[in-house]
């Protein structure tokens, strides 16, 4: 498991311009839920993609119209824009492990 | 989101413009409520939902939101047309929204604890870019197989109907029909105010869509199964009402077209609105029954429209032509309209349908239907009984009168009407075969008119080419005749009464002689009798005569003897008296 991660690092690392991570999480206003999501994605990120991610929270309830482009209905939904393939994870982020499976960073069967 | 819509003591209605809904729902659906619609896949769920989203649109001044978890925008605005909707042109002014939620289970990934906020803001956000008052979720159970955690899915959809409920949308939910429950997840169980099943059956290669309200609360509604019908001009559930017996009824009489008939029904014929049934078997002239019916009315200056389910409406022109009644004519004036079809051809409802639309179209004040006796190779005993019902209700409620025929059959009584409708029918004509010495002639009487003194009289029933004549039937010497029988008994009958009037006549003329001879006999037995007396009388007097005569000459004798002894006196005298 450990292995598969070091080997997408390494990959990450011999080309940093494509790998980065552009990630936009939609969250509504102060909820615990919200806030929860957005620090458990921001340790996430730190442990597995230091320097090559980028955040967006989007506030919902202030921005709507990018609810129907972004196809969002839960919330807090991770939106993963690239790299490709585009996923989602909604949810507190609780389950780390599961957030790394949804960020293509660590594979199912491991 | 908190104010609170759901108390109100009278539940308000809001109107669906779906032909007929609205009337068995006495109103439309619950509003500011959410109503589930279910049933099977392609039962119309989806269909139901955009019309009742398109009419409050257009017909009530109520924008929609569309939110479609199943279908793209283009499939959406296909079907849309497909009523007769232009979905973009709505969208453009205003008066819908859609918004179409995608849930790919393949880029989902779901970790921790979510709500469906997201889906609440896009909802809210559509409600308010419009200012709607209606919103259609078609099919919010698309969520269940796109998210697996269902204690968060149950809880977001109780929460989502309170929402819908608080801030007064009238909303339709759709929901697919499981195994053994109304939705395949439950729907039902949230949705408390109001619930439609919408059923699709193929029965006898024909194929039939049923609604039923499972559940109005607080409200009264029909609860029988409706059959419904989804053409281009969008969903009619069918027939409009059967639910009340209040129409008005009128008084006013029409005529049949015949004037003899109409002596048979207090000289006046038909009442107006009412419901008329001919029934026979084939060839006793129905057809020619009707057909001038259809002219009657016709002449009034009416509208008559004419359902043929047997002959084309040619054929019927030129039959009825061949017994003197022009159809044709009134066909051009614009007053008599033709529509056939076979039975056959489609099921009830969409014959309901045609009936419905084109008398909504055509606003007759006479309507015929000839026969009625096929509709059943459209459907069962049952479901056709319960057509015309709808139908006779229909058509009483708009006050129009209807003819209909019915095609008996050898077998069996001649009362018994395959479809059993008679308590429909307000006036119940019979035509019947007699047959007799070789020649077969149609007789007509009248079973039943209800609020009428109608004549009890079997009429000898003639077409010629002066159409339809009515005869009185031979009924004396206990028997029915009818046709040449009848005429041959009628001469019959005259000769034997001219005979006999003859035999009294001469009877009275020899009583009369019989009379005179008597009395001559009186006056000559008087006459001799007068005789008689006179000469007895003349006897007596001669006697008297003699008499005198006699006492004179004893007194001479006694004269003569004067002198002698009395002794031998009276000897002599015994003596002469002997010698006399």
């Amino acid at each position: 498991m450990k292995a598969v991660a070091s080997g997408k690092k390494k990959k990450a690392k011999t080309d940093p311009t494509e790998e980065i991570w552009n990630l936009r999480l939609y969250v509504t206003d102060q909820t615990r839920k919200s806030l929860t999501a957005v620090a458990n994605l921001k340790k996430i990120c730190e442990e597995h993609l230091a320097g090559k991610y980028r955040i967006e929270v989007i506030d919902l309830l202030k921005n709507p119209q990018f609810a129907k482009e972004d196809q969002i209905i839960a919330i807090p939904t991770l939106v993963k824009k690239l790299p490709e393939p585009l996923r989602k994870i909604i949810g507190d982020m609780a389950d780390t492990e599961r957030v790394l499976v949804g960020l293509d960073i660590r594979s199912i069967s491991g | 989101m908190a104010k609170a819509k759901h108390d109100v003591e009278v539940l308000e209605k809001c109107p669906t413009g779906i032909r007929g809904l609205d009337e068995i729902t006495k109103g439309g659906l619950p509003k500011g409520r959410p109503t589930l619609i279910c049933g099977s896949a392609g039962c119309g769920k989806t269909l139901f939902a955009m019309e009742f989203l398109m009419r409050g649109a257009r017909d009530y001044g109520e924008p929609g939101v569309f939110m479609a978890f199943e279908e793209t925008p283009e499939d959406l605005a296909k079907n849309f047309s497909s009523l007769g909707f232009d979905l973009s042109d709505m969208i453009s002014r205003g008066l819908i929204a859609t918004d179409h939620v995608k849930i790919e289970r393949s880029e989902l990934e779901e970790t921790g604890e979510y709500d469906l906020e997201g889906l609440f803001i896009r909802l809210g956000s559509a409600i308010d870019a419009i200012g709607a008052k209606r919103v259609v979720l078609d099919t919010i159970e698309a969520l269940f197989s796109g998210l697996s955690n269902t204690a968060i899915l149950r809880a977001e959809l109780r929460r989502l109907f309170h929402w819908l409920k608080d801030r007064g949308m009238t909303a339709i939910v759709t929901g697919e029909s499981g195994e053994k429950t109304l939705t395949r997840y439950g729907l039902e169980e949230y949705v408390a105010d109001c619930v439609i099943l919408l059923d699709f059956r193929i029965q006898e290669q024909l194929s039939t869509r049923r609604l039923r309200i499972i559940k109005y609360r607080g409200s009264a509604h029909g609860s029988d199964e409706y059959p419904f019908l989804i053409d281009e001009s969008g969903f009619s559930i069918l027939p409009i009402t059967s639910l009340g017996l209040d129409y008005p009824v009128s008084s006013e009489r029409i005529s049949t077209g015949v004037l003899k008939l109409d002596g048979m029904l207090e000289g006046k014929g038909f009442h107006r609105g009412g419901t008329i049934l001919v029934s026979g078997t084939a060839g006793t002239g129905k057809t020619s029954l009707a057909a001038t019916f259809a002219v009657a009315a016709c002449r009034r200056g009416e509208r008559c429209l004419y359902f043929a389910f047997e002959e084309s409406p040619s054929q019927i022109i030129r039959n009825m032509g061949s017994i003197g009644i022009d159809l044709a004519r009134w066909v051009k004036k614009g007053l008599l309209k033709f529509h056939a079809a076979r039975p056959s051809l489609y099921g009830l409802e969409m014959h309901l349908l045609t009936f419905h639309n084109m008398i909504e179209e055509f606003k007759p004040q006479v309507l015929i239907v000839d026969p009625i006796s096929n509709l059943s190779a459209a459907g069962t005993v049952s479901e056709v009984k319960s057509i015309l019902t709808r139908l006779v209700d229909y058509l009483k409620m708009n006050n129009i009168s209807t003819f209909l025929t019915d095609l008996t059959h050898f077998t069996g009584s001649l009362e018994h009407t395959s479809e059993e409708i008679s308590s429909l029918i307000d006036t119940w004509l019979l035509l019947r075969d007699i047959e007799l010495n070789g020649e077969r002639n149609r007789g007509l009487y009248i079973l039943k008119s209800r609020g009428m003194a109608h004549s009890n009289q079997i009429q000898e029933f003639l077409l010629s080419n002066q159409g339809i004549g009515l005869i009185d039937i031979y009924t004396g010497s206990g028997e029915v005749l009818t046709g040449s029988a009848r005429a041959t008994q009628e001469a019959a009958e005259k000769a034997a009464e001219l005979a006999s009037w003859r035999e009294v006549d001469r009877r009275l003329r020899e009583q009369e002689r019989k009379k005179n001879a008597l009395e001559a006999k009186i006056l000559a037995l008087r006459a001799e009798f007068d005789v008689e007396t006179q000469e007895v009388l003349l006897m007596a007097e001669e006697e008297k005569k003699r008499q005198a005569i006699r006492e004179e000459d004893r007194l001479d004798m006694l004269h003569l003897r004067k002198g002698k002894p009395a002794a031998p006196q009276a000897k002599r005298s015994k003596r002469s008296g002997k010698g006399e």
